[in-house]
């Protein structure tokens, strides 16, 4: 579904992506994991158009994307969320998910009807999903981190993508806040049949959830495979299984 | 229940305006009347300021583009008065496609800075054009129908057009246009991430928010029958944009109390002193500290009934 090219990213003199390459299968739940600083973020900036590479190339259903806004992006089926919580602060929960179905829905520009009255049901299951339809009517901006971070989730989810790109999606959780989330995204991914590219630093979770791992260093790919096999790399066991 | 007993005050409040005139001394009536256009010119401006986050510096220039359409259509045409009210708001909200499509380009105080130049270059062409704009002299005597001669029926005019003007607004503000509007002020980056483009509907913004401009252009011809380059100068946006400041900009009607203050203010401490704006200074400063969310924001969280929100928010 997705398959990125010997990209390249760099920022002044400092290669932050240099010639990864990914690929995401339909369906898959895919982990990229690495150490702080290997490019992790950048790569999803990349995918999803908020950064433009240097080069090759990012194919996603055959298209190359690699020169689209991320707008565009957005409109051909991938979301995502963000490592540090990137909601609309002053809307109430219910209008964060509404802003993204109205824009999937095509009726953003939509100037005279009550827009209280659109979009309702579809929001409102998105938000029955991810449990936050109790607090429907909160201000984003006042709600827990975790439940801000579930909220990342399900603005993404507003989109109806078909590849959902989650960027350390329980980073500042809890353990239960953590294992709770993880189970969410398993759970969306069965039901609405998501292919989910992630990143993670708990190795359990990401060994758990994970049916393919790409371990990134220095903005460059070492390895993708199944899980078994990113266990039993030597490398990857050196650098970051601590593993003797 | 919440929402009939908002209309109801309101309705009152509408109500009470429009038996005033033959009560109070005309130069109350002129007063309101001028409260109600520059109350109609902030409320555009709140609309990409408070709810679009956008640096619109320079919305006067866009009050007198309309008013000067009037004018000049008004004196130098024979075309009937309507098409001139209609035409004021129209060349507004050109003038601002054509503005915006370049500031939207830009972010934040660039915005404000390429929009303060483009602004005072119309001002420029104004104020230095005598053979066709009248120059600093302006334009005096816009014949208007004669039904709107006297104050009180251009005052009546006023209120109505400011009454429909707000309740379009209001439901633009309600609209998943003004849901979406909100939200690319409040996350521009977060908006393009869910598939908005947001230079699009920032332009859509100021193109509504000019068009009404040039409707309080309009208004202002049918109150003063004269128009000056000093609507188009950098002095008089900010002065709205302190309205929006001082009334709470992320209200609704915020701007219109705003107004209401500042005007009353050269009004009546203006007959005293010449430097009341010392006082508009002073009352600025307290309400930055005290009344961040402005006077109208003040009030709301206060008169809020406490909802699962209000405890939640702690």
């Amino acid at each position: 579904m997705l398959q990125v090219e010997a990209i390249d990213k760099s920022f002044e003199d400092f290669m932050a992506v240099n010639g990864a390459t990914l690929t995401v299968g339909k369906g898959e739940i895919v982990a990229v994991i690495g150490p702080n600083g290997a490019g992790k973020t950048t790569l999803f900036n990349l995918i999803t158009g908020a950064l433009k590479r240097d080069k090759g190339r990012i194919i996603f259903k055959g298209e190359d994307i690699s020169e689209l806004p991320p707008y565009q992006i957005c409109k051909k089926g991938i979301a995502r969320s963000y490592q540090i919580v990137n909601i609309f602060p002053r809307l109430t929960v219910f209008g964060n998910v509404q802003v993204a179905v109205l824009s999937q829905q095509k009726r953003s520009s939509n100037l005279f009807r009550p827009a209280q009255n659109i979009a309702v049901e579809e929001t409102r299951r998105i938000l029955e999903s991810v449990g936050l339809l109790d607090k429907e009517r909160s201000i984003a901006g006042s709600l827990s981190h975790g439940d801000q971070k579930i909220l990342e989730i399900a603005i993404a989810l507003g989109n109806e993508p078909e590849l959902l790109i989650l960027d350390e999606p329980t980073a500042g959780m809890s353990p239960e806040e953590t294992s709770a989330t993880m189970d969410l995204v398993r759970r969306l991914a069965q039901m609405r049949g998501l292919t989910i590219l992630f990143c993670e630093h708990d190795m359990d979770i990401v060994f758990s959830v994970a049916q393919s791992i790409m371990v990134m260093h220095q903005g460059r790919t070492l390895v993708q495979g199944k899980p078994e096999e990113v266990r039993n790399n030597p490398f990857v066991q050196e650098a970051y299984l601590g593993v003797e | 229940m919440i929402h009939s007993k908002w209309f109801g005050s309101v309705a009152a409040i509408f109500i009470v305006l429009l038996i005033l005139p033959p009560l109070v001394p005309r130069f109350y009536v002129y007063i309101l009347a001028l409260i109600y256009v520059t109350s109609l010119l902030a409320m555009s401006l709140n609309l990409v300021v408070g709810h679009g986050g956008l640096f619109q510096f320079h919305h006067g220039v866009f009050y007198g583009v309309g008013a000067y359409a009037v004018a000049l259509m008004l004196t130098k045409t024979s075309l009937p008065m309507w098409v001139g009210f209609i035409a004021g708001p129209i060349v507004a909200a050109i003038t601002g496609l054509i503005i915006g499509w370049f500031c939207v380009r830009l972010s934040r105080l660039y915005f404000a800075m390429l929009q303060i130049s483009l602004g005072s270059l119309i001002w420029a062409i104004v104020f230095r054009w005598y053979s066709f704009t009248g120059g600093d002299d302006g334009i005096h005597g816009v014949p208007i129908a004669p039904f709107l001669f006297s104050l009180n029926s251009s005052y009546y005019f006023i209120l109505i057009i400011l009454a429909i003007s707000l309740i379009l607004l209001y439901l633009i503000l309600k609209s998943p246009f003004g849901t979406t509007l909100q939200a690319i002020r409040d996350n521009p980056q977060r908006c393009e991430a869910v598939g908005i483009n947001v230079r699009h509907y920032q332009l859509l913004g100021i193109v509504i928010a000019t068009f009404f401009a040039g409707v309080a252009g309009v208004l202002f011809v049918v109150l003063e029958r004269s128009v000056f380059a000093d609507l188009l100068f950098w002095t008089l946006s900010l002065e709205i944009f302190i309205m929006c400041l001082l009334g709470g900009w992320f209200t609704f009607a915020g701007p219109m109390l705003g107004a209401a203050i500042i005007i009353a203010l050269r009004t009546f401490v203006g007959k005293y002193t010449e430097y009341w704006t010392l006082i508009l200074g002073i009352l600025l400063i307290l309400v930055i500290f005290f009344l961040p969310e402005g006077v109208m924001g003040y009030f709301q969280n206060i008169f809020k009934p406490r909802t699962k929100e209000g405890i939640e928010r702690g």
